[in-house]
């Protein structure tokens, strides 16, 4: 018998709102397995369950704001006696030695890699637009009857519901703090503790982006890749030979991740940003790349990012090119120790050999921690990124099981 | 389809990308990108959406030419099939 307890979603998560919890007592959940949901600062997120066995006594409390560490339920693991029960989270079994025991924040657990593969959707859809009219009216938009596509739940069933209830039921006390104290928190927490050094380099992305066309010039529109997916996974491969900007610093200690789990910057659409993660990024194809991206950009606006995807991200990448800005210099996202931002492709003048023509490029940039990695090194990887990215085919390789 | 059948599907469409939007202040010749706050997964979601709903693939050495909503619907009217309507022939 070991307790469930309410993790940590990141350096910015203090406390949480249990909105929904499906297993009953007695019931098996599997792992991986989506079990409830819970409301933070970064919006809704999708608690998932990292042993096989049977949820015994719950103790959740449903629409209150309950501090990081609080236990939700007790569960016995399938055909195993107490192997690590010791309340800090053990029954969550770390991946990789990358996680110490005993965390700088308030009892950080650490949640295991993710499942293989997802269990089927455990929510009906709710419109982005119809959860935040929801969150907003104070409805639970998950327990109502969509009369949308597909039984997608709308803003009109949700203005419906919220006609019918009446006025809504207190929330206890009160939401989590909102995104932007949650930002602040964090940020503020990386400028006082992490000396950032910052470097940047212009990356020509001809090659890239003719190689792009080209690509998608035979797919259809719903298998097209972006740009991004070719940076993030240069990002990805040039980190196998910089272990000191991937992974997590904590106590005083730097622990380098093997795997490249990028945080994706993706600002949403009421305010603020999120940063959850792609997982083994080196080892997947453009293709799943792309799937993934589109999957989480899609699942962070509507508000069902899942709890292993904000748990883990050793690294950010962020692209405010979008915004139209040539250079951004990021704040790192503790305990990660680096950033990456891509800018604007632009039409520059560039020399090559002694002719002056015209180049797209980007300007890549490093925000780096000083107590772990110096400037030379960072220089090295940012040159390492735009090496990859001069050899787009390269990317584009096969998925294949790392060999690190 | 008629130019405010295409226009109303476009902006529906629009609309589930940028829930925020308000339809009625969207002007048909101002380049959309400076009306709605769109990044390119965001472009590549609704060009995804208009597809879904409407069967016309816009090849992606045609997105310069579509920049505001009017030139949208004019490349999918082009496109969409027509019923005793004769094709614009672009």
């Amino acid at each position: 018998m070991s307790d469930f307890l309410l993790p940590s979603l990141g350096a910015d998560m203090d406390t949480g709102m249990i909105t929904d919890w499906y297993p009953e007592p007695g019931s098996h959940v599997s792992r991986g397995e989506v079990i409830g949901v819970v409301e933070t600062a970064k919006g809704a997120i999708d608690l998932e369950i990292w042993v096989d066995g049977t949820i015994g006594d719950l103790l959740v409390k449903k629409g209150v704001s309950l501090p990081v560490g609080t236990v939700l339920a007790t569960v016995t693991e399938a055909g195993e006696a107490a192997s690590a029960a010791d309340g800090t989270g053990a029954d969550f079994p770390s991946p990789d030695a990358a996680h110490p025991a005993g965390a700088v924040e308030p009892p950080t657990i650490v949640l295991g890699p993710p499942p293989l593969a997802r269990p089927a959707e455990s929510r009906r859809h709710v419109t982005p637009a119809a959860r935040k009219l929801a969150r907003d009216l104070g409805v639970d938009s998950d327990h109502l009857v969509g009369t949308g596509p597909d039984g997608s739940v709308s803003m009109t069933d949700v203005e419906r519901a919220h006609t019918e209830a009446g006025p809504p039921a207190s929330a206890g006390e009160g939401p989590p703090m909102d995104i932007r104290s949650a930002i602040a928190a964090a940020m503020s927490r990386s400028k006082r503790e992490i000396p950032h050094y910052y470097l940047a380099e212009t990356i020509p992305m001809d090659a890239a982006l003719d190689w792009l066309a080209s690509a998608n010039g035979g797919r259809p529109i719903s298998d097209r890749l972006l740009a991004a997916v070719l940076q993030l996974k240069a990002v990805a491969v040039a980190l196998r030979d910089f272990p000191e900007l991937n992974g997590f610093y904590r106590d005083g200690v730097f622990t380098a991740v093997p795997a490249a789990h990028i945080g994706v910057a993706i600002s949403l659409r009421q305010g603020g940003l999120i940063a959850p993660a792609i997982h083994d990024v080196a080892d997947k194809s453009l293709e799943q790349l792309m799937h993934d991206l589109t999957d989480l950009v899609r699942r962070a606006r509507s508000g069902s990012v899942r709890s292993s995807e904000f748990a883990d991200p050793t690294i950010t990448v962020t692209n405010l090119g979008e915004q139209g800005v040539e250079t951004v210099f990021g704040v790192i996202h503790p305990p990660q120790v680096a950033l990456v931002g891509f800018g604007r492709v632009v039409e520059r003048p560039w020399v090559v050999d002694a002719t002056v023509g015209v180049a797209r490029v980007v300007t890549a940039s490093l925000s780096a921690d000083h107590r772990v990695s110096d400037g030379g090194r960072g220089a090295r990887f940012l040159r390492a990124v735009s090496e990859r990215l001069q050899r787009p085919e390269d990317l584009d390789i096969p998925p294949r099981r790392s060999s690190t | 389809m008629t130019y405010l059948d295409l226009r109303a599907a476009v902006v529906a469409t629009l609309r589930e990308v940028a829930p925020e939007i308000d339809p009625s202040l969207l002007r048909d010749a101002v380049p959309l990108r400076k009306q709605v706050d769109l990044d390119s997964m965001d472009w590549l979601v609704f060009l995804v959406g208009l597809h879904d709903r409407l069967h016309v693939d816009i090849p992606e050495a045609d997105y310069g030419k579509l920049v505001t909503l009017a030139d949208l619907v004019a490349y999918l009217a082009a496109r969409t099939p027509q019923e005793g309507t004769a094709s614009s022939g672009l």
